[in-house]
């Protein structure tokens, strides 16, 4: 995979557990956030597969893109959300969209969903009124109106404080819990990594380590040991205060 | 120091690509208008958007350009006797050329750089892709409106500058210069043919609303995700929409007369 000359890397080849929380860590500019494009068909590769739900995604119509994109949710980092549509047109666009439910049913919904992510007091603000952990909870609502069975989250934890961490990241362990959604979570944050991934995908570089936390933790790879160990000291640090 | 040969080479293709990208993306935005959903509220937001608001500048200019060619006209006509033909020359002038044209440039300088830019920014920060995922067509919900509704409003702007242009040459003519109203409106009347003069205006004005449309959109739409990449794209929309409607202006003149 590359963007124009800059090449992000070679011969990948991962999988995502159905229904469970994976999370792909790794170092800046690794291509953690490219996997979740590839997979939402918002990049294309040079070369390869990438099977959703048992669909080729690199080599489909736009038609049967969209079909497959019904089965999968993003949360972008920065949201995403359209800056001219108050939060609660934001969450109700999907479903005004498929134009199979009444304004009524819609509105609804939509406040369900605004009241289980804890920004029901906000549908009538605009996305820029809104704090960074907000429009992330929103950005999360909008994603998962429609409930599809994946969600990918682009970096959902970047630029937030711990509580809204550990509040963002109890929604998506619920979301996963309830509803066995599979959750495909882009991250660098490993304390919160360990707490709820059941799966990883570690980058380092060339190099690809797949396996549960406690696997890759214990893991022979010298980068991987000194990833987690930093990932560690920041855990305790956070025990600690 | 790069082969100018292979330069220009590359400067062909660019182009060639350009082309061929504005002629994809006219056809999906005319895909998108044929099928449903039709998008109604989103084009009258549009028209307040890109027509009212831009109504001040519109009468403001228009008034003006009415003016000069009222003093003008006064000054070049009086020396050959022939001011009372003054209402025909600043009709003929504003209906046949300077209000398509200046219209276009105006709308292309307001209208047309917000909405590269507004569409350049959603670019930026993802909301268009955020829309591709959520399976809804990014063409369909914010570009089709856009592009209608500049389609619309430079024929209703276009009427509207030649109103204005038509009132600033009398206010000047007759108002200050002391012209005959009743040879101005008369001139005005008999010179200008509605078939000849204000329907080619219209259908002028109706081509550069396409061409205006589309380019805005378009350098909106491909425009790099970076606040440098929205800023080439708006300078980059208002230059080569008044380059296109210029030569666009001698290609349909040199054709159809008009």
């Amino acid at each position: 995979m590359a963007y124009g000359r800059r090449r992000v890397f070679d011969s990948l080849s991962c999988s995502f557990p159905r229904g469970r929380i994976s999370v792909i860590l790794g170092g800046s500019g690794s291509g953690k956030s490219t996997i979740v494009r590839l997979i939402g068909g918002l990049a294309q590769p040079q070369g390869g597969s990438i099977i959703v739900d048992g669909q080729e995604v690199t080599r489909i119509s736009r038609r049967g893109l969209n079909q497959v994109r019904r089965k999968v949710g993003m949360m972008f980092q920065g949201g995403a959300l359209l800056d001219s549509y108050s939060v609660f047109d934001n969450v109700a666009l999907p479903l005004r969209e498929t134009r199979r439910q009444t304004e009524r049913e819609i509105a609804e919904a939509v406040h369900d969903i605004l009241n289980a992510v804890g920004v029901s007091d906000a549908d009538d603000l605009l996305p820029g009124e809104l704090s960074g952990g907000m429009l992330r909870r929103v950005a999360l609502a909008r994603a998962i109106i429609r409930k599809p069975e994946v969600l990918l989250c682009d970096e959902p934890f970047s630029g937030l404080d711990p509580i809204s961490i550990r509040r963002l990241e109890a929604l998506l362990v619920q979301l996963n819990r309830q509803s066995a959604m599979t959750l495909v979570v882009v991250s660098h944050d490993i304390p919160s990594t360990l707490r709820m991934a059941d799966h990883v995908l570690l980058i380092l570089g060339e190099k690809v380590l797949e396996g549960t936390p406690a696997e890759l933790r214990q893991s022979d790879d010298a980068e991987a040991a000194e990833f987690f160990s930093d990932g560690m000291v920041r855990l305790q640090k956070q025990g600690n205060g | 120091m790069e082969n100018p040969v292979s330069l220009v080479g590359y400067k062909a293709v660019r182009f060639v690509q350009e082309l061929g990208g504005m002629a994809a993306f006219a056809a999906d935005i005319t895909r998108s208008v044929l099928t449903p959903p039709f998008r109604f509220a989103a084009f009258v937001r549009e028209i307040f958007k890109l027509g009212v608001l831009s109504l001040l500048i519109i009468c403001v200019c228009g008034l003006a350009v009415g003016m000069v060619l009222g003093l003008q006209g006064h000054h070049t006509l009086v020396r050959f006797g022939a001011v009372r033909s003054l209402g025909a020359v600043v009709g003929l002038a504003l209906i046949r050329e300077l209000g398509p044209v200046l219209t276009a440039l105006l709308v292309a300088g307001r209208a047309g750089s917000a909405t590269t830019a507004e569409i350049g920014s959603m670019v930026t920060t993802e909301q268009l892709n955020g829309l591709r995922m959520l399976s809804i067509d990014p063409v369909s919900l914010v570009i089709k409106p856009k592009a209608l509704a500049m389609l619309f409003v430079t024929p209703l702007l276009t009427a509207l500058f030649i109103a204005c242009g038509l009132y600033g040459g009398y206010l000047v003519g007759i108002g200050f210069l002391g012209g005959d109203p009743g040879s101005y409106m008369s001139s005005l009347r008999s010179a200008v043919d509605f078939h000849n003069d204000i329907e080619c205006c219209m259908l002028k004005s109706v081509i550069f609303g396409l061409l205006l449309g589309l380019i805005s959109t378009y350098r909106g739409y491909t425009s790099a995700p970076t606040a440098e990449g929205v800023s080439a794209a708006t300078t980059s929309s208002v230059v080569i929409s008044s380059v296109t409607i210029l030569l666009t202006d001698y290609v349909i003149t040199a054709l159809w007369g008009i």
